[in-house]
């Protein structure tokens, strides 16, 4: 499954002038629960899907009392300085959309 | 309204604050929700008017990047509501910035409604953030360390020449002294969002933590609610024990999980919130559904500071900037876009040399939203949008890389192009002037004795003599 059809909330936005930060906000705490574990979100994967070194990561949180993974990473340019696409860093989340989730191995048994 | 609150405000036990708008003047308020929420009779009307997002140009250039005219929409309902309940009024980070001169400007719009609606006599208090760039030469002088934050190094004295504006972010000293001075409405400079209503709780005698925490989650209004929706009231409620937060508008709740998301929000760290003066600390926070549409929260600690530490932002002018665009339908040219763009950049190269201005591109239907961190950058559209940023000293320098930069595109030597007559189209064939282009220089701590040092407060009248 994508990580779209999972999550309630995907959104980026600046955490500070220098850096952007990742939420990814689920409804139920079994889906947060089995995406948390599944390892999609990790260092490793996020460094790959935006290709970027693994201390561009500078936080990485599972926050349950949101049922949230938050991650935060720093940004190549300050936010606003010529050449930055998105001042607010708003729009970055897309990638994280399309995200495949492996189904659980103990959901599919009935 | 719910229940819930109607029974606790006869209790007298609480400070009740209604909060429009997380960053006043940005977009207007809702006034809707607005006056059913000063249909509560809260005991303050709150909010916060900055923000860093929009960039390092606004502080850098001492304006604002909202309208006044929703700067003063937002006042004036705020400014009615506060006097005809007879409740102070507070607002932070004046005017998108909180420079001096937004300060100054909002004080005056107060004034200016206080007539237009000939309000009794009322006092306004303010204060002001500004650090100026000599007080931050002498401390760098005396060998004085100002800490980057977000791994930025240390100031230096060449980052600071680069600098045209700071400002100092205040913490609830300010707005404490204020209240205490007697004033009906606060327009207060750069500052914590939090510490707007933080203060009143403090001063009257709640205990930190929750006085922080209440601040951080009535900060943004209803950007703590669920459904998403901004620019709606929010009403807070602090205790001795507690802190309420109840959505204004009725299709709206702040349940568990949107005030838990909302303490995540634009911040590294879910669990701290820094001031002058300490940090607040949510990693123990707990959450209850208090009623269908107000969230209860218990278990902020505060740790206070043993040495006081005050932000620091600042931003400095890199240049005059034009702007041009372009679009490119060809796919061999859209292959191949990026040689395009250094025949450009080798053109404005042979007439500028390589330093003295900068010229950047941002390719829409590649990776113009993303940059390097694209993963479809590879996989661009059948057609792209290329807009061209020609940053120089002066507005003709600039216009000029622009155009070299935007033009040459049209002449670029492509070996294979089937097209002669043209590499790129125009939608129209100019550079236009755009607003300057700063960085920010500042993003730093420096210790302070006092925590009311760099904030310089009055007050003022305003409305008709009695």
């Amino acid at each position: 499954m994508k990580l779209s059809e999972l999550a309630k909330t995907i959104r980026s936005k600046n955490a500070g002038v220098d850096r952007i930060t990742f939420d990814v906000i689920f409804e139920d705490d079994a889906t947060y629960q089995r995406v948390r574990r599944s390892g999609a979100l990790s260092h490793e994967a996020i460094c790959r899907l935006f290709s970027i070194a693994p201390d561009r990561i500078t936080h990485w949180v599972a926050f349950d009392p949101a049922r949230a993974i938050k991650f935060t990473i720093r940004r190549s340019l300050p936010s606003g300085s010529p050449g930055d696409g998105d001042i607010f860093g708003s729009q970055q989340y897309g990638p994280l959309l399309g995200l495949e989730i492996p189904v659980a191995r103990n959901s599919c048994r009935e | 309204m719910p229940i819930s609150i109607q029974h606790q405000r006869s209790a007298n036990r609480t400070l009740r604050i209604v909060c429009p708008n997380g960053h006043l003047g940005f977009a207007p308020i809702k006034t809707g929700s607005f006056e059913i929420g000063i249909a509560s009779e809260p005991d303050l009307i709150c909010a916060d008017s900055g923000s860093c997002d929009i960039g390092p140009g606004p502080l850098g250039a001492d304006v604002s990047s909202s309208p006044l005219a929703w700067q003063t929409h937002d006042l004036e309902h705020m400014l009615l509501a506060a006097r005809r309940l007879g409740v102070p009024m507070i607002i932070g980070s004046a005017g998108d910035t909180g420079t001096n001169s937004r300060v100054d400007m909002f004080v005056q719009i107060i004034k200016d409604l206080a007539r237009k609606h000939a309000l009794p006599a009322f006092r306004v208090g303010w204060f002001h953030s500004e650090v100026p760039r000599a007080e931050l030469e002498r401390r760098l002088d005396a060998g004085e360390v100002i800490a980057g934050l977000d791994d930025r190094p240390a100031l230096d004295a060449a980052t600071l020449a680069a600098t045209d504006r700071v400002v100092a972010v205040a913490g609830v000293h300010p707005y404490i002294a204020l209240l205490n001075a007697g004033a009906d409405v606060i327009i207060g400079g750069r500052s914590s969002d939090c510490a707007i209503f933080a203060a009143p709780a403090i001063r009257a005698g709640y205990p930190e933590a929750l006085a922080y925490y209440y601040g951080k989650v009535l900060e943004c209004a209803s950007f703590c609610a669920e459904p998403y929706g901004g620019k709606e009231s929010v009403l807070g409620e602090i205790t001795m024990e507690d802190v309420k937060v109840t959505a204004m508008l009725p299709s709206q709740r702040c349940t568990i999980a949107s005030v838990a998301g909302h303490a995540m929000y634009e911040r590294a760290d879910p669990f701290s919130e820094y001031v002058l003066g300490g940090r607040l600390d949510m990693s123990q926070c707990v959450y209850d559904q208090y009623d269908e549409r107000t969230c209860r929260i218990t278990g902020p600690r505060f740790v206070p500071a043993t040495d006081l530490q005050v932000k620091l932002e600042g931003a400095g002018k890199i240049g005059e900037r034009y702007v041009g665009m372009v679009g490119v339908r060809d796919p061999y040219t859209i292959a191949h876009i990026d040689e395009v763009i250094a025949w450009a950049r080798s053109q404005a190269h042979e007439r500028f040399g390589d330093s003295g201005y900068q010229l950047h591109y941002t390719v829409y239907g590649r990776d113009g939203v993303m940059g390097e961190l694209e993963p479809l950058r590879h996989q661009p559209g059948h057609e792209l949008c290329i807009v061209v940023q020609g940053v120089a000293p002066t507005r003709e320098i600039a216009e000029e890389v622009c155009m070299i930069g935007l033009r040459q595109m049209f002449y670029a030597r492509l070996p294979q192009v089937k097209g002669t007559a043209g590499g790129v189209a125009f939608a129209f064939d100019e550079v236009l002037p755009a607003s300057p282009a700063y960085r920010w220089t500042l993003n730093h701590t420096m210790s302070v004795a006092d925590p009311m040092a760099l904030f310089q407060t009055g007050m003022t009248n305003a409305g008709m003599p009695a």
